[in-house]
């Protein structure tokens, strides 16, 4: 059972009181953008085996988006974050280095 | 006028707890900025209660306040007393971003009464009751429905779930206050 810490009520929230919302940090190709690009942000998503960082929502507590770092293979949560982020912040990046010293970063 | 009546009209169940439904209650959303004094002030003047912090909920002479999420206080009063409460909130908040409503008629209200109440609210929930001291209220899930519930005291929880799911909500408690389907005691 994955749980993740919500970081807006600050409680450890299993997985069944939340609902995944796929890749974070997702840049938006709206009018105006190349067929490339616009595909891009629709279809293409990471499917890593491994450290990855997504977007979840508290569904059933208070409602809010927030973004997860965590391990696909271990499910080995690094941590959680605020949804206002466009990227992950210096912490949780500290934190997954600290156990993958090989990783080869965000992005 | 036409007369208010709760989901269950009070009903109640004897098992291993006590599970009784709480027939009218006031409440109301409460949405704005949980930092802003006026909303505080406002919050105090119409409960009497302070504002809550993150996963509290605070009581005062004319009812208890939730923390519901970052922007969203839930204010239990009484059932009476809501639409005056809601129209006074309103007006102390007019220059704020806040929206107060009543929403007592769209809510059911439970308490589940004996040594074991945790242990039948465990029983439903994913959330660690254990953990959850009085003056604590979790929003989490209640089996398939969405439910907050906190701890009166030791023996006592209050448990509020949408008026829809309320008769689902109230078998769900029985069959987890079945006599015979005590865990620990
Ligand atoms: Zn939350």
């Amino acid at each position: 059972m994955l749980i993740l810490e919500c970081p807006y009520c600050g409680v450890m929230a299993d997985e069944t009181d939340l609902h995944g919302d796929g890749e974070a940090h997702l840049k938006r190709f709206g009018p105006g953008s190349s067929d490339d690009d616009f595909e891009g942000y629709l279809f293409m998503r990471k499917n890593p085996k491994g450290v990855h960082f997504e977007r979840w929502r508290h569904a059933s507590g208070c409602g809010k988006f927030f973004h997860a770092a965590r391990n696909t293979m271990t499910l080995e949560v690094y941590g959680t974050y605020l949804a206002q982020t466009l990227e992950p912040p210096k912490a949780i990046i500290d934190a997954v280095k600290a156990k993958h010293p090989e990783w080869e970063g965000y992005k | 006028m036409s007369n208010a009546v709760s989901t269950l009209n009070g009903a109640s169940f004897e098992g291993y707890v006590r599970v009784e439904e709480q027939g009218l209650v006031g409440m109301i959303t409460l949405r704005g900025d949980l930092t802003s004094k006026a909303l505080a002030k406002a919050v105090k003047s119409a409960t009497g209660a302070a504002m809550p912090g993150q996963g509290e909920i605070a009581s005062g002479d004319k009812g208890r306040v939730g923390w519901m999420s970052p922007d969203e206080l839930l204010l239990i009063v009484d059932h009476a007393a809501a639409n005056d409460m809601v129209a006074a909130l309103t007006k102390a908040l007019a220059g704020e971003h806040a929206l107060a409503v009543n929403v007592s008629d769209a809510r059911t209200v439970f308490r589940i009464i004996g040594a074991a109440a945790r242990e039948v609210v465990a029983k439903v929930s994913p959330a660690d009751v254990n953990a959850l001291s009085p003056g604590q209220l979790r929003r989490t899930r209640i089996a398939q429905i969405p439910a907050a519930f906190h701890m009166i005291d030791e023996e006592t929880a209050e448990l509020v779930c949408f008026r829809s799911v309320g008769k689902y909500a109230f078998d769900l408690l029985k069959d987890a206050a079945l006599p015979g389907g005590e865990v620990y005691l």
